[in-house]
């Protein structure tokens, strides 16, 4: 009997999408008994919906006149197409879930966006998260869920057995690896299979491309710095190839796959390996190890006393500006954004990285890693990735650090073939200065 | 002495083929039995438990039934494309093959350019969605039917020139004709080019992955071939399951293989050195 | 293709020579009207010749699918100067030639070793033709496992052999080769059936000949087989040209292109440029595939069919 529901369902998703959207949402709307309905448009991953649904739940229990209904999208291009078209449509669910950063300026939010700026909505979100949901001075979102940190995760036994200090310049980094590699271990797991995994070194050593060169996003997007001629910039490549030319990496890096990855870094076989924190939440279940065993420090960079890292930021909620129930949207904008709505996620959910709300803490159980991250953010060492402060990105950068990191291509050229990449994106997007 | 060698050379022969050929597919069915911690060795070692229903539940109720639905999008645009292909090329063979002259020519060399020109993906998608048929069912049967046209017209036209002309002439004295005399008299005649045409397009469609992947993109309608895709990476640890996946995706050619086997021979084959 | 049921009578005249009178051609027409050509027609236009059109236009244009802009060549500067792009012609070209080549070779060996009297020979062509059955994302994920470096099969069989094994997908120096390998192991069996085809087809007589000069199985391997099985080795290298040069599911299940663009063939870059959303840059490239293989394939196919009427 299930079975033929659910595959029934599976069925009529699309014909169901498409009345939903000609229908239903837009505005909700009031059931008889005077209680409003808040649509909420969140993507179909099992994550979202799961905190999308613990998140309503908790505040329709507190909130007996609002009832959110949690309605999905398909993820990916396919989804960033459905709410485009439906905001451009006006046909937007009153609230929806959606990335903040450089798809958020694709919303052109000041034309289908409800403006935050000084709202009490916002009195509890994190005064270095507003950038990310912000354009031209006015803000549009509030923070769901947790921030990802993106750095080096590594195996803190073999730190502790090797007797080693987490580094605090790049060339303490590379120390490090020399004994370990001297200890018989991988010291850098690279995994170019799942090719995304090679961009770290490049993306997340974007916090000391900001300390050295604090105007680069805006004059990166405004078609004025590129990678290859600013020296602080290029250092990513550099360091990608440096670690392939010493030999730092594991055996068959090429045909690796980040799940081989983070089986060598638990079981100590690797030490070091550049990645993003949200890897390290779903291996809980079968290595509860990772909780403890598993630590992060940022890309190192130059100076010892600015040592950060690199945040990914989480995604937010935005209210459509057509939306007939703003003052019941705003409501539950207040509510994801305070400690009450991020508890409500934290139990369906394990903390990928810090939370963004202020008086949210993080779990006394949360893994080592995110409080590694915790730590940068609370000393003020921390800086939101490139792709957060410009739409400009190029689409074969993974590629291009592949080559890299594999000594195929010369770093000052994978650069320079990266900013052509970036060249080329912006000017299929038709952006103004390209 | 000859005899010996050449009972030697047989058996080397036999060999190889088996260790080429066959220890992938041992391989495969293998992986697919064993347990999640010994398929992650992933070597060509005898299962040490049968998880087989276990393991074919886990792979059937993944993603809430992923996989029958994929296999219901799956066989629903290979039957309706395939009908369409059948009839449609039976009808523009028969043609061509009796009424030489311009027309027959030109015909003859859309067919021929249909066979060796590259699809114009992002055209093609832009006028599905132009027609409202992008990431629809219909819209990839629609694609399907257009670019294993060329294919089946060819083995009809080669099959038709095999049937008497008497036979058109003869209905005609009976007052039967045009589609009447198509439909009535010569399309049940080539039945045994039908099954041929029916069987390679069968596989052809059923095993596409390119088309689905532009045309049909989403999970809402996946088929069996992007679905493998996606499994690949959801299932990067748990190698049973990937493989049980990769042989229920095999069964449907295999069937078709153990029954067909001459015919799907015989229609590649004749495909190839007439086109 | 809009076909009238009775064509003037002007270009039947000359098509049809001398042969049947008027009226019979009229009754032709009647049997067999032009509209049968109709539905076929339709969705050949409206699906594939249309869009072919269109790519010629839209490959000049940054393109967003709701609005084009025209740019002159720039697309086509882009392909030729980029140089990842330009590593992808030339890949595409190198997996065509060696798929082709070796399913020549392999496809006619496998041909005459499975036309001999083998006891064994019709199970053994079912084995070799079962893999063009199989999906081919199916084989592909399969052979990523097996040529995993040092613990998969392939490695560890070389071990046996005291040949150390490489990273097989993973180095940029055997990634391309190592796929087209995969094809051949693939596609080898259509190529064996249909040299098989055209092995069964020669006159025994000819073979009769060479023995009475004394030939051996050389001989007439070398004068009878190869020359007289020509029209498959035609098919068999058009077909897998056709088929490499547009290749696109096994690299893209297997390396995607990678590491780095190792890899890439014009077809993936056209997904790769599509994904990107650069869709006057696809089907940029899907134009200068289209050239490609109309260049290749034309001249060869006349060259083929000459050499056939000739021998």
């Amino acid at each position: 009997m299930q079975i033929s529901h659910r595959r029934l369902g599976g069925a009529v998703a699309a014909v169901g999408m498409a009345l939903t959207a000609l229908t239903a949402c837009g505005s909700g709307g009031d059931s008889a008994d005077g209680t409003v309905e808040l649509s909420f448009l969140v993507d179909n991953s099992e994550t979202t919906l799961s905190q999308a649904n613990a998140v309503a739940d908790a505040f329709n229990a507190a909130n007996k006149d609002i009832k959110v209904e949690v309605e999905t999208r398909p993820q990916g291009t396919e989804g960033d197409n459905v709410v485009k078209t439906r905001l451009s449509t006006g046909e937007m669910s009153d609230v929806f879930w959606y990335n903040s950063g450089s798809l958020l300026q694709a919303l052109n939010p000041e034309r289908s966006l409800a403006d935050l700026t000084g709202d009490p909505v916002l009195s509890k979100v994190e005064e270095g998260f507003l950038p990310v949901v912000s354009q031209d001075e006015k803000v549009y979102g509030v923070p769901i869920g947790s921030a990802t940190g993106g750095g080096i995760l590594y195996n803190r036994k073999v730190y502790a057995e090797l007797g080693l200090q987490v580094p605090r310049t790049w060339a303490e980094f590379m120390a490090n690896n020399e004994k370990i590699k001297a200890a018989g271990k991988t010291a850098v797991i690279s995994t170019y299979k799942d090719s995304w995994s090679s961009q770290l070194f490049v993306l997340a050593d974007f916090y000391n491309v900001q300390a050295a060169v604090p105007s680069f996003a805006q004059d990166y997007t405004a078609n004025k710095a590129k990678f290859a001629t600013t020296p602080a910039a290029l250092t990513g490549f550099q360091h990608l190839a440096d670690v392939n030319a010493k030999g730092y990496q594991n055996k068959g890096y090429g045909s690796a796959t980040v799940d081989q990855g983070l089986k060598l870094l638990l079981e100590g076989e690797g030490a070091h390996f550049p990645l993003l924190s949200f890897t390290l939440p779903p291996l809980l279940k079968d290595n509860p190890e990772v909780a403890t065993d598993i630590g992060f420090f940022g890309v190192p960079g130059d100076d010892p006393a600015k040592a950060g890292a690199t945040i990914w930021e989480p995604a937010a909620v935005y209210a459509a500006k057509g939306t007939e129930h703003l003052a019941e949207a705003k409501e539950f904008m207040a509510f994801v954004a305070s400690p009450e709505g991020i508890e409500a996620i934290g139990k369906v959910s394990t903390p990928t990285g810090p939370y963004r709300v202020a008086g949210a803490k993080l779990p006394d159980d949360a893994i080592q890693a995110v409080k590694d991250i915790q730590a940068y953010i609370d000393a003020g060492l921390s800086a939101p990735a490139l792709e957060y402060l410009s739409p400009v990105k190029g689409p074969s950068l993974e590629q291009i650090t592949v080559a890299v990191g594999s000594g195929l291509t010369e770093p000052a050229e994978g650069a320079a073939q990266y900013d052509k990449d970036v060249e080329k994106q912006a000017k299929q997007l038709g952006l103004s200065g390209w | 002495m000859r005899t010996l060698r050449k009972v030697a050379g047989e058996s080397a022969a036999l060999v190889l083929a088996g260790v080429v050929f066959l220890v992938p597919f041992s391989f495969m069915l293998l992986t697919a039995v064993k347990d999640g911690p010994q398929a992650a060795d992933l070597d060509f070692s005898w299962p040490t438990s049968w998880p087989v229903v276990e393991n074919l539940r886990e792979v059937v109720e993944a993603r809430d039934y992923i996989l029958l639905r994929a296999y219901v999008n799956s066989i629903l645009v290979t039957v309706v494309s395939v009908g369409f292909i059948v009839v449609f090329a039976a009808m523009a063979g028969y043609v061509m093959q009796r009424r030489p002259g311009r027309v027959s020519s030109l015909a003859n060399f859309l067919v021929l350019s249909g066979l060796i020109i590259p699809p114009a993906i992002v055209p093609t998608i832009w006028l599905l969605q132009e027609l409202g048929l992008f990431k629809t069912v219909p819209g990839l049967i629609l694609v399907e039917i257009a670019f294993n046209l060329s294919y089946a017209v060819l083995l009809f036209r080669a099959f038709v020139a095999a049937v008497p002309r008497d036979l058109d002439e003869a209905a005609m004295m009976d007052g039967c004709t045009g589609w009447r005399l198509f439909f009535r008299v010569i399309f049940p005649l080539l039945r045994p080019v039908a099954i041929t045409v029916t069987l390679t397009t069968s596989v052809a469609i059923f095993n596409d992955f390119v088309n689905p992947l532009y045309f049909l993109p989403g999970d809402d309608h996946a088929t069996v071939q992007t679905t493998l895709y996606s499994f690949q990476s959801q299932y990067s640890t748990q190698w049973n399951l990937l493989f049980m996946d990769i042989v229920l995706i095999t069964i449907p050619p295999l069937l078709a293989f153990i029954f067909f086997n001459r015919k799907i021979v015989a229609g590649m084959t004749a495909g190839a050195v007439k086109g | 293709m809009v076909v009238e049921s009775r064509p003037s009578a002007g270009s039947r005249a000359k098509s049809a020579g001398p042969g049947p009178t008027r009226p019979a051609r009229r009754r032709r027409g009647a049997a067999q009207p032009y509209t049968l050509y109709l539905p076929a027609a339709v969705v050949y236009f409206v699906i594939f010749a249309i869009p072919t059109a269109m790519a010629f236009y839209f490959s000049l244009t940054r393109w967003t699918l709701f609005e084009s802009e025209f740019v002159g060549l720039e697309n086509f500067r882009d392909f030729f100067e980029d140089q990842s792009l330009r590593i992808g012609l030339q890949n595409t070209l190198i997996y065509a030639v060696v798929t082709s080549g070796l399913k020549v070779v392999f496809g006619l060996m496998l041909g005459v070793l499975l036309t001999s009297k083998l006891r064994t020979s019709g199970f053994l062509r079912s084995v070799v033709f079962f893999p063009v059955l199989v999906s081919t994302v199916a084989v592909g994920i399969t052979f990523s496992v097996l040529l995993r470096p040092d613990t998969g099969l392939v490695d560890k069989a070389l071990a046996l052999f005291c040949v150390s094994g490489t990273d097989w997908l993973g180095s940029a120096e055997t990634a391309l080769l190592s796929v087209a390998l995969v094809d051949v192991w693939k596609g080898v069996g259509l190529a064996t059936v249909i040299y098989i085809a055209g092995i069964l087809s020669i006159p025994p007589s000819y073979y009769e000949a060479v023995a009475v000069d004394g030939g051996g199985a050389w001989q007439r391997f070398r004068h009878v087989t190869f020359p007289l099985s020509w029209p498959a080795t035609s098919s068999v290298v058009l077909l897998s040209l056709i088929g490499g040069l547009r290749s696109f599911d096994l690299i893209w299940t297997m390396t995607r292109g990678g590491p780095g663009f190792s890899s890439d063939v014009i077809a993936s870059i056209i997904y790769k440029q599509y994904q990107a959303g650069f869709y006057g840059l696809s089907t940029a490239g899907n134009v200068v595939l289209f050239v490609l293989v109309t260049l290749l394939i034309l001249p060869l196919s006349w060259f083929l069919n000459r050499k056939e009427v000739a021998s």
